[in-house]
């Protein structure tokens, strides 16, 4: 143990570790704060914070799972990228592929469960801040930011059901996408689209309406395998990402998690 | 809905027990009150009585024997057959974890609510309350965080190693699978298909859903219940989230999942999925109603459904105007009466512009109960009708 606790203390005392770590051991009032203000990622914290903010109990840890969930799904997702080809001849080839001859072919199921469970976790983590009236001033906007994550979590999962294009995948796309057909004004078949017209001649046809914009076509087909593959590996998980960012700064800036005044 | 469900149900499950004893009998029962016209219903009995009594079944004892008595039903559920086979598609594995998980979060929020509320009526500090003692992130916040990361990394591997990810046949354009079913998170939307057009409920309920999670911290000006649990300082506002997000939502989905099956037909949860039952419906308009039923029923006008554009009006505005007289009451002049009398309090404290608001969000999220009870009992299939604008509602 002691030889354990000399390699520590020398390792500790290096250069390198001082260069990497400008505090000391955490282990009273001052190191501690500074273990978290010296960091990047740690300093989305405040330094102190509310006692009951952060009993289990109250927050249920759900928005901390939600981020963890989504850290998964960017790991596993940019692996998955490596084995896969957006393109109608190889996509289903590829996960069949990926089952059969990917060591640790475990990468598709932790990818798929942990999206169905993010879309669990983000409406759990709604409801807590609900019912603890924690959108409530000075917090308002940070929970239309929330409202913003959960519309494009549930896009993400939505254009991601489409890629390993399985019948599962088309038809459940192919149901969803229909609605944009009805879309007022913008879809063929929606409530005043028929307005638009020049001479008679319409302007929001089957070939030019919102659901053809969606997929790149009248059908579920190639390039609406191109489109929501862009979609759901660059776009959406880019705005995510940044709305995460504004969100966690908000936290800290309408005074941490929320309490009784 | 049958002439008179009622009996008609107590009729076969009686017959049935007779023949093939209590337990089929039993299921039987179930299959018929899984059907929407009393699933919805008595899921939002369940919720509004639960509100009411939630200082009572929030006691850990009687919350521990609630849920043992459902899990029980659930799991024993698991040996008929074609609930198992429902169950236990991968894709809906998920949807089990969120019922639990949902009704678990649900026990947590309201006990400390009862606590909360309990502890206020006495004049006793919250369970939040003490705002002043801090506590440094490091160590206590960051190593919660790190344990949650890994309990989180350890249960999604094992739930991965435990269930395949699902890969059905190729894709194929020219086979139509029956039922065609969107993922089970929009299977709440999906359901919501059966009583209004795609418009409504593929384009404009969820937009409505959008704005109006948004809008609500500016709706919902009282300043009680902030960064605590509570019930009874904000019960309406409480009551109307749990019945959007709770029933709206959450049980439209278990219906989805659960109870639709080939051409989006009714199927109890222990009933087999038979593609050939038809899809009997005999629905009606309000325009039919009004020139047609009623006056061939009282006499007091000609029977007829208008075809011929008068008083310089097409000739839609004219067929449809019984319905567009009921919805322009509903959305337009009912909010003016409630502003006078019932809501005279929101309204003051509100103003004009929230008040529209909150209405605009408030009537469309009434409107879609009232119009599914509409057509258990009527048959109802839109209240206007202008097909040739694709404007049905
Ligand atoms: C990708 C999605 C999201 C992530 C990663 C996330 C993450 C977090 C985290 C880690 C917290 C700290 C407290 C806690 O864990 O409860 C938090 C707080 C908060 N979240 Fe989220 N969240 C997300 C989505 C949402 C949604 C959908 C809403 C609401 C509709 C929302 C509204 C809020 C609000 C208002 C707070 C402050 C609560 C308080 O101070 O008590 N967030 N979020």
């Amino acid at each position: 143990m002691s030889l354990f606790n000399a390699v520590g203390d020398y390792v500790r005392e290096s250069q390198v570790w001082g260069s990497i770590f400008r505090h000391g051991v955490p282990k009273d009032r001052r190191t501690r704060a500074m273990a978290i203000l010296s960091n990047v990622f740690l300093h989305l914290h405040p330094v102190a914070v509310r006692k009951s903010g952060i009993r289990l109990s109250f927050t249920w840890c759900m928005g901390g799972l939600t981020f963890f969930l989504f850290l998964a799904e960017t790991i596993t997702g940019v692996l998955l990228m490596f084995y896969y080809r957006p393109v109608v001849e190889y996509a289903y080839a590829d996960i069949i592929a990926l089952r059969a001859h990917v060591t640790l072919g475990l990468l598709r199921e932790i990818h798929r469960w942990g999206a169905h469970a993010m879309v669990i976790a983000i409406w759990l983590h709604m409801l807590r801040v609900f019912l603890t009236g924690s959108y409530k001033p000075p917090r308002e906007f940070n929970w239309g930011v929330g409202v913003v994550l959960l519309t494009l979590t549930l896009l993400l999962s939505f254009t991601g059901y489409l890629l390993p294009w399985d019948q599962l995948a088309m038809w459940a796309i192919t149901v969803g996408s229909n609605m944009a057909r009805a879309t007022p004004v913008a879809g063929h078949e929606g409530p005043g689209a028929a307005l638009l017209q020049i001479s008679g001649v319409p302007l929001i046809h089957a070939g030019s309406d919102a659901r053809f914009s969606l997929l790149g076509g009248t059908l579920v087909g190639p390039n609406a395998l191109l489109r929501f593959y862009v979609l759901h590996c660059v776009f959406i998980p880019v705005v995510v990402t940044v709305l995460i960012a504004v969100h966690f700064w908000r936290i800290r800036k309408d005074g941490g998690i929320s309490g009784p005044l | 809905m049958p002439m008179n469900p009622m009996r008609s149900m107590l009729a076969t499950s009686e017959a049935i027990a007779a023949e093939h004893g209590p337990l089929d009998a039993l299921k039987e029962t179930i299959n018929h009150l899984c059907a929407p016209y009393y699933f919805v219903p008595l899921t939002t009995i369940i919720l509004m009585v639960g509100l009411l009594t939630y200082r009572r079944w929030t006691k850990p004892r009687m919350a521990l024997t609630l849920l043992f008595a459902f899990t029980v039903f659930y799991v024993g559920s698991m040996l008929d057959h074609a609930f198992f086979l429902i169950i236990k598609k991968p894709d809906n594995v998920p949807i089990t974890i969120m019922i639990f998980s949902t009704l678990f979060c649900i026990w947590l929020a309201f006990r400390q609510a009862a606590i909360n509320d309990e502890r206020m009526t006495r004049g006793l500090p919250l369970i939040e309350s003490g705002a002043d003692d801090k506590v440094l992130v490091w160590p206590d916040l960051v190593f919660t965080e790190l344990i949650c990361l890994i309990l989180c990394t350890a249960v999604l591997i094992v739930w991965a190693i435990l269930l395949k990810a699902p890969l059905e046949p190729p894709a194929n354009p020219t086979n139509i699978p029956n039922p065609s079913k969107a993922p089970w998170y929009f299977l709440g939307l999906q359901e919501l298909l059966v009583y209004f057009d795609p418009w409504i409920a593929g384009v404009l309920l969820p937009g409505l859903i959008i704005v109006g999670l948004i809008a609500l911290p500016y709706i919902d000006k009282n300043p009680r219940g902030n960064g605590y649990y509570t019930f009874s300082q904000r019960p309406m506002v409480i009551t109307t989230f749990m019945f959007g997000f709770g029933i709206m939502w959450i049980v439209l989905i278990v219906l989805g999942t659960f109870l639709r099956g080939p051409n989006w037909n009714l199927f109890g949860p222990y009933e087999t999925w038979d593609p050939h039952r038809p899809a009997a419906l005999l629905n009606i308009n309000v325009a039919e109603v009004f020139w047609v039923v009623l006056p061939e029923k009282t006499g007091l006008w000609k029977p007829g459904v208008p075809t011929q554009a008068s008083f310089g009006l097409p000739v839609y505005l004219i067929r449809e105007a019984p319905g567009l007289f009921i919805l322009g009451g509903y959305f337009f002049v009912l909010p003016v009466l409630l502003a006078k009398s019932v809501c005279k309090k929101i309204y003051a404290q509100i103003g004009l512009i929230r008040y529209a608001i909150f209405w605009l969000l408030m009537s469309w999220m009434m409107f879609v109960p009232i119009k599914m009870v509409l057509r258990w009992l009527f048959n109802l299939k839109y209240f206007v009708a202008i097909t040739e604008w694709f404007f049905n509602i």
